[in-house]
This record gives structure tokens, C-alpha cells and sequence, in this order.
């Protein structure tokens, strides 16, 4: 058989492409780095992140462990879904609970309603410090927010975890360099390239478990500010609020009082990348409360030190 | 839904500060549709709270507080666009000469640069600059939007002064396709859709130029192939594989190959990616792959096929220097090249670019921002391409030894038109 022949066969994709090069982050930041982790929401973005991180180092197990911020408003789904993916890969799971931060007087606790997503960042610098960990992967995608299109597939944090993004180093080619001074870490973000519907077309190519709540089922959800959110124990109906039983789905995995859900009838992932393909609200913009605050929510929280 | 095979072009805007780039970007992305509708309400709800009109179309890729606050790109935006024909990665870049690092870091990967001049203005040494770092980085074609037609009153000899200075310049510099069209990014002619200003215009609009020259026109496969070693990975049994991103020519099981410095011959017995075993890879796939010989190979060895790199401790090359401090000769600093990281000494400076001229002057020294050629003098021997015949295996970056920070983007060898 001719090379050409060969070629053909085994045609390589912008998904082959976008793996690839996924992979060759993952190896070189676990070569230049000391002691890497992969920050693990749950979400698809991470999922696909940790399926791709076996990829890169099998049949040897992964040489860092999972890291979860766990802000104690989780969708139980999620969790459930945590601990089977994290097990699949045979990887020590390490969880970092804001709860602990809030025990501990770092942070204040804003109440059962309250949203502990700027919290986190606290639990997320003093895990990093606590457990010596150089370099952070997480699953960002340039194409989510203004702030994170702007930011190197490598980020520098200095010793107070700070993001600066006028003064990030030059990254050319493809030469990664992942030296950090004690006390400095780095955050790796691997997708960057990637984008949602890249992500869905992916999944379902490779045919990956996800947590069910990316799928359309019932669930009673009540409209705030614009956004379906899941009726449970962290939002309760206001007054004037019509709690409703909808089909619904969530585009994004966040804390269950600041994510919404979307009107959904997508059972599949086919019928999610049909969706996903014509959608005319950005992922964030449109199950998101977190990055409404102002203008440049996502890079002040980057800024302190955020994902 | 099956999704059709598209390619990808992967650009980057070029071109000297406020001469309209970032406005060219959003107005493509408008225009076609790219952005989603809170994404438009939020750039719309910015330009009002900013007192700069309507829709300032900045805004799309300035997404950073300062950048919106001053007006001006600081750092690279990348957007993401899809067409019926093409999927597009854009590196939105900034102009000042202060943010140069930033600029090549955003042409470093980029297949094509599009190029952003304001006619009334025409090639400003920024723009020069920018065209000749763009030409050493590797990118061959370029797409030319004179822009702000609309505030010369659509004179077609305004566009054409501009137009010849521009192809004296890329005539020297080698770039092997130049097309040019004249813009307003800002009321959208000849951006998305053809212009009735200028009837004497019968070129593309910037979409069709874009969506139709060639993509990854510059891989840099015309000479072997080229396996850096990132990772070495145990098979069950006691068994090695070495893993890396491939370059240049493909592979295929059984081919003879030879591992670099230590100059082993061996053949590969089994190749394997994301998706499993196969017989042939090519340039741009992560894989990991078995040798025939028992080697001690590990990271920073390249595993290639003839024509082979040559393995050095000295060497000559382009620099684009981003220190804040001169570069001297003498001075040490850290290099990475492919996998490989090892200290280096300047050797000798042989001379500075003139930007304006492209002449090379007498210079020991290299100041922030300028373009130099180097003698560097490696602690380990090093296995190298010369830049124009590999991206990956030529290129190389320089990192001060205390602060860790990225100082210089270096070449190997010199291009033509110096």
C-alpha cells in the first residue's frame, strides 16, 4: 500500500488535530513541572480534560491527582458523576471544601441562598499552596469569555495567585515553558483552542460519560433574572415566583444556585450538537449569574486568582 | 447532525496601533454572524457606558478593562469563526511597539497575516516592523486592508500610493501571495460584503480573500520527519514507547529512522495516537512509537528520517529580542528548543535590522523590540533545522535564568531578505 493510500485512511480532523495538541500540552507541562494537578468541576469541559489526560500518559495511570473545589452546592448528579470518572482513571482524588475555608474564618459565609462562587478562589490558592502544586490544569476555553480569550495556553500566577494580563509572557510556536519560581504556579489550560460545539462533537465521538444532568429530563425550575434555575436546597421560590416542571437541560455545570438551565427537548448528544449548532446565546451568557455582575466579572475573578 | 470536513486557517491580524485592526476583526465577526446575541449586547451596553458610539466594533476582541478603558489592544485575542467553507482560529494583535512580544506571539502560529494599514497614513515603521517579523516567523501569504477609505473619499489613488509602497516591501521581504483591498472596517466595505464606493476596485472582499488562500500553506514538511521526544512511556511487559507531536514528513511503521544527538539507526516497530495503533501518522498528531533497538532514549532526543537535522553546540540565528535589558554578547541565558532545555552564551552579535531599510548594522548590543543575528554557543549539543525548512525543529526561545521569563523568539539561520 502506497503512503498516499495510508494517509487517507487514517485522514486526520480538526478533532485529531485539537487531541493532539491537548496532549502534547499535558505532557509537556508534566514534564517541565514538579507537581501538576487537574482541576475537576465535573463539567463536560473537565471530563473531557481528564479523558484526555489518560489518553496522554496510558497505559501508565496519571501522574498528578484530580482536584475538586467542592463549594458544597453541587448538583448531587455531579458529584455522583466526580467520583465515577475519577475512579475510571485509577487517579488520587483530592477534594478542597470552601465549607472548610468558611470553618476556618478565611471567608464569610454568605448563607445557604448565598452564592460561594467568588469563595472559591480562596480554597482553590490555599490547596494550591498547601499541597506544593506548580502547575493547575483546567479545562477554560478561549471562546467562553472575553477575559480567557485573551489568555496564554500557559498562565503565570505569582506568589499572591494573581493573574496579570499585562504582563503575561510571550508564548510562541509551541514551546511551552513551564519554569515557575517557589510559590508561583502556573494554570494549563489544554482546550483553549477548543470550542463548545468542539467539545460536544468530541464527546460524542468518543462516546464519553457525562453527568445526566447535560441531558434533557423534568426537573421544576423557577425564572430569576432572566434564567431557569433548579428548584432544591440551595434556591427556593421568592415570593411572586411560579415554581414550573419543565424540560430542561444545563449547558454548564456550576454551583446549583448560579447556573441555569436552558429549555431543552435534547435526550442525545446528536440532539445536543444540533442545538448546540444553531444556538444564538453563548453558553455562559445564557446559564451564567456568576459573570452578570459587570463588564469584566470573569477577569476580576481571574485576577484574584479565579480558574 | 454530521458536520462537514472543514480546514482550518489559522491568522493574525498585523499592523501598526489605531490604524483599525481590532475594529476589522469585529466588524468580520459581526458581519458574519460569529457572535452570539448577549455577546453583541454586552459590546453594545460597553460602547454606550464608554460615550464611543453605538457599537464600537473594538470591543469585540478588546475585552480586557484597560484595553477598553484606552482604546488599544495590550494583548492577543483569539476568536473563533466557522463559515460554510472554512473554520477560522484569529489572533487579534496589538499594535505598539511596546506589546511587540505579544504581536509575535500571536504570528508565531499563524498560516497568514492579515495586514491593517490606514490609507492616509501608509506603511508607519510599526507596520514595518510588524511585516518583517510576520515574514520571519514563516507566514508566505498576507491579505492587505487598506483601511479607512471612507475618510479619503474613496480615492483610488490614495489607495494605490499606498498600495505600491506596500509591494516594494513585501516584494523583499519574499511573501509568495499579497492581495490587497481597500476598507472601511468601520461602515463595513468591502469587509463581508462588496463595496459600491469603490466601482474601480474588482478584487475580493477580506472574507473571500480570506476564506480562499490556501491554509497551513506553511507546515514546514518538505524535509524529514521529525519526532521530538517529550515523554517516555512503560508498557506493560517492560517495553518502552516514546511520545511527541510529529512534524514535517510522515511516518510509518518500518520506516528507518535515526535518533538524534546520539545518532542510532533503529526502524519503528508499532506507532500509536488518541485513537489507537496505526501504521502512518502525520505532521501536527501526537503519538508515541516503538523503536526496534534498545536505546536509552528520553526527552529532548528527536527521533527523525532523512534529510537528518545536523547536531551542534554552535549556531547561528535570528533573534526577535523582548528583554527589557540589551542583549549582549557574553551574556547566559536558558534555551528550549523542541523538548530540549539547555544554557547558552551569546557568542557574537553580527548586526541589527534597520526596520527601514532591512540592512543589517554593525551592533553589539540588541535593545528591546529589535530584530539581530546571533552566534549562540550551547552547554548540550543540539539537533537543528534551519527555520525555513521546519517550524518546529528551528525555532527556539530564550529564558532569563532568574525570573523564568521569555526574552527572545529565536531562528535558526537567516532568512533571505537579510
Amino acid at each position: 500500500m502506497t503512503t498516499e493510500t495510508l494517509q487517507t485512511l487514517h485522514m486526520t480532523d480538526h478533532l485529531d488535530l485539537l487531541e493532539s495538541h491537548a496532549i502534547f500540552i499535558l505532557r509537556e507541562v508534566v514534564a517541565e513541572c514538579e507537581r501538576p494537578v487537574l482541576l475537576f468541576s465535573g463539567g463536560k469541559d473537565s471530563a473531557v480534560l481528564l479523558h484526555l489526560a489518560a489518553k496522554a500518559f496510558a497505559p501508565q495511570q496519571l501522574p498528578f491527582p484530580v482536584m475538586h473545589i467542592d463549594t458544597g452546592q453541587n448538583f448531587p448528579e455531579v458529584l455522583d458523576y466526580r467520583d465515577r470518572a475519577v475512579e475510571a482513571t485509577g487517579a488520587r482524588l483530592v477534594v478542597a471544601k470552601v465549607q472548610d475555608s468558611i470553618d476556618q474564618g478565611k471567608v464569610i459565609d454568605p448563607g445557604p441562598m448565598g452564592s460561594r462562587n467568588r469563595l472559591q478562589t480562596v480554597t482553590l490558592l490555599d490547596a494550591i499552596t498547601e499541597n506544593g502544586f506548580d502547575a493547575a490544569f483546567g479545562g477554560a476555553r478561549r471562546d467562553e469569555d472575553k477575559a480567557r480569550a485573551k489568555e496564554r495556553i500557559l498562565s503565570f500566577r505569582d506568589a499572591f495567585g494573581q493573574w496579570d494580563p499585562r504582563q503575561q509572557r510571550p508564548e510562541l510556536w509551541q514551546l511551552y515553558q513551564g519554569k515557575v519560581n517557589p510559590g508561583e504556579h502556573l494554570r494549563a489550560f489544554p482546550l483553549s483552542d477548543w470550542t463548545e460545539l468542539d467539545i460536544w462533537q468530541y464527546i460524542e465521538r468518543e462516546q464519553m460519560d457525562l453527568p445526566t444532568i447535560y441531558f434533557a429530563h423534568e426537573r421544576d425550575v423557577l425564572l430569576r433574572d432572566n434564567m431557569w434555575l433548579a428548584v432544591g436546597p440551595f434556591v427556593e421560590a421568592r415570593s411572586g415566583e411560579k415554581i414550573e416542571r419543565l424540560s430542561v437541560r444545563f449547558r454548564t455545570v456550576g454551583d446549583a444556585n448560579c447556573t441555569g438551565a436552558v429549555l431543552s427537548e435534547a435526550r442525545t448528544l446528536s440532539q445536543i450538537i444540533d442545538e448546540v449548532s444553531v444556538a444564538n446565546v453563548s453558553e455562559r451568557g445564557a446559564t451564567r449569574a456568576d459573570d452578570r455582575f459587570s463588564e469584566t466579572a470573569m477577569e476580576d475573578r481571574k485576577r484574584e486568582g479565579y480558574f | 447532525m454530521k458536520l462537514a470536513h472543514k480546514d482550518l486557517l489559522r491568522l493574525a491580524t498585523v499592523g501598526s496601533v489605531d490604524d483599525g485592526k481590532s475594529t476589522l476583526i469585529g466588524r468580520l465577526l459581526v458581519d458574519t454572524r460569529q457572535l452570539f446575541d448577549d455577546q453583541l449586547d454586552a459590546v453594545v451596553a460597553a460602547s454606550e457606558k464608554r460615550g464611543v458610539g453605538d457599537l464600537d466594533l473594538s470591543f469585540v476582541t478588546d475585552g480586557l478593562r484597560a484595553e477598553r478603558e484606552q482604546g488599544i489592544t495590550i494583548d492577543v485575542a483569539y476568536r473563533y469563526a466557522s463559515t460554510p467553507s472554512r473554520k477560522f482560529i484569529i489572533a487579534d494583535c496589538p499594535g505598539h511597539v511596546q506589546y511587540t512580544r505579544n504581536m509575535a506571539t500571536g504570528a508565531s502560529t499563524a498560516d497568514l497575516a492579515l495586514v491593517v494599514l490606514n490609507v492616509a497614513h501608509g506603511l508607519k515603521e510599526q507596520s514595518r516592523r510588524h511585516l518583517c517579523i510576520a515574514a520571519l516567523l514563516g507566514v508566505r501569504s498576507i491579505v492587505v486592508a487598506v483601511n479607512k477609505m471612507d475618510e479619503v473619499n474613496w480615492s483610488e489613488s490614495a489607495y494605490q500610493g499606498v498600495v505600491d509602497e506596500l509591494d516594494t516591501l513585501a516584494n523583499e521581504l519574499g511573501f509568495e501571495s499579497v492581495i490587497s483591498i481597500p476598507v472601511s472596517a468601520l461602515l463595513g466595505d468591502n469587509v463581508v460584503d462588496p463595496s459600491p464606493n469603490t466601482p474601480w476596485f474588482d478584487g475580493p472582499t477580506v472574507l473571500h480573500a480570506l476564506e480562499s488562500s490556501e491554509a497551513g500553506s506553511w507546515s514546514g514538511a518538505h524535509g524529514g520527519a521529525r519526532l521530538p521526544i517529550q515523554w517516555v512511556l512503560r508498557q506493560p511487559g517492560g517495553g518502552r514507547t516514546y511520545a511527541g507531536m510529529l512534524n514535517g514528513a510522515s511516518l510509518q511503521v518500518g520506516d528507518s529512522v535515526t535518533l538524534l544527538p546520539a545518532n542510532i539507526e533503529t526502524t519503528i516497530t508499532a506507532i500509536s495516537s488518541g485513537s489507537g495503533a496505526r501504521d502512518v501518522a502525520s505532521t501536527g498528531l501526537s503519538i508515541d512509537v516503538a523503536l526496534d533497538a534498545e536505546t536509552d532514549a528520553g526527552r529532548g532526543d528527536l527521533i527523525a528520517t532523512a534529510p537528518l537535522p545536523k547536531v551542534t553546540k554552535e549556531f547561528a540565528a535570528t533573534i526577535c529580542w523582548f528583554g527589557e535589558a540589551p542583549l549582549r554578547v557574553g551574556q547566559r541565558l536558558r534555551l528550549k528548543h523542541t523538548s530540549k532545555v539547555t544554557p547558552v552564551r551569546v557568542h557574537a552579535l553580527s548586526g541589527v535590522v534597520d526596520i527601514a531599510t532591512l540592512a543589517i548594522d554593525a551592533n553589539t548590543m540588541l535593545q528591546t523590540n529589535e530584530i539581530g543575528l546571533a552566534t549562540l554557543q550551547s552547554a548540550d549539543a543540539l539537533v537543528l533545522d534551519d527555520y525555513r525548512d521546519n517550524r518546529v525543529s528551528g525555532s527556539f526561545v530564550l529564558i532569563d535564568e532568574v525570573t523564568n521569563a521569555t526574552v527572545a523568539a529565536g531562528m535558526v539561520g537567516r532568512a533571505a531578505f537579510l
